[in-house]
């Protein structure tokens, strides 16, 4: 797994490449909570572009990094996930405090 | 008549590094039959989940997936299905049990209900077995002897001429 950041305008964008399970979950965590907290951007927005896999142990941790976020005060949005990674995020209503929007990182 | 055509068991400790091996080897087996991509990333989805139950809940130093290939037999399709027997293609799939030998769920019918879970305050979505439900086709959960758990699941793949 590895987290990715590029800050355009007022956007952090943050790509997930690799395979977010039990295994690489604490890894991403910490690299997500390290890129989130010392930004200074209005939005961010995680690109699933590059994820090969994820599964319900990821809603843990978007879930768990949307409660520390919305303190601050900064939306978190979701951008091309999978087919699998997007029937999960539908059936735990994820999209309703992460609106899937367009484009990337790249 | 289903007929099991090739079967694997596989015992791994249980240890998250292994998450990707088990999903990547069952969904490699499965590749046999020939299914969509789709359905293989269902699949992959649906090992992970149940092999991520036994590393986190169950307290098992191992766990054992067992996994089958079955396919309708011929005079099935035949006799059953005589005027679409042009367009008929036969069914096949896979039946995986995975079985833990840990401390056992103490309520199933409450561990399947979506969003529950026993460690809220880990960043778990309590989604797991909803998930399985989804991505396959059958779920069954049961107490495994003399302790553990047993987690059995099918699905069936559409296309399957190549089998």
């Amino acid at each position: 797994m590895q987290v990715k950041t590029r800050a355009h305008k007022n956007t952090l964008f943050i790509s997930l490449d690799g395979e977010l399970d039990e295994f690489t979950a604490e890894y991403t965590r910490i690299n997500l909570d390290q890129a989130m907290i010392q930004t200074r951007a209005a939005q961010i927005v995680i690109d699933l572009a590059n994820l090969r896999f994820m599964d319900s142990t990821g809603i843990g941790v978007l879930i768990g990094r949307y409660k520390k976020m919305k303190d601050k005060n900064i939306p978190i949005y979701i951008s091309n996930p999978s087919t699998q990674a997007e029937r999960i995020f539908k059936m735990t209503g994820l999209y309703s405090i992460m609106p899937k929007v367009q484009g990337g990182v790249s | 008549m289903k007929t099991v055509i090739n079967t694997i068991k596989l015992q791994i400790d249980a240890k998250s590094c292994n998450e990707s091996f088990a999903r990547t080897a069952v969904a490699s087996f499965a590749a046999q039959l020939d299914p969509t991509i789709d359905e293989i990333n269902d699949l992959k989805t649906a090992v992970s989940e149940a092999v991520t139950n036994c590393i986190v809940h169950s307290n098992s130093k191992t766990v054992l997936i067992e996994a089958s290939l079955w396919r309708n037999d011929r005079e099935e399709a035949v006799t059953k299905k005589p005027t679409k027997i042009l367009t008929e293609k036969y069914q096949c799939g896979i039946a995986i049990a995975i079985t833990d030998f840990g401390t056992g769920i103490a309520n199933i019918e409450k561990a399947l209900e979506p969003f529950y879970t026993t460690k809220p305050d880990q960043e778990r979505s309590g989604m797991g077995f909803t998930v399985m439900q989804s991505f396959m086709d059958s779920l069954k959960v049961t107490h495994a002897k003399p302790s553990g758990t047993i987690v059995q699941m099918t699905k069936t793949f559409n296309n399957c001429a190549g089998a």
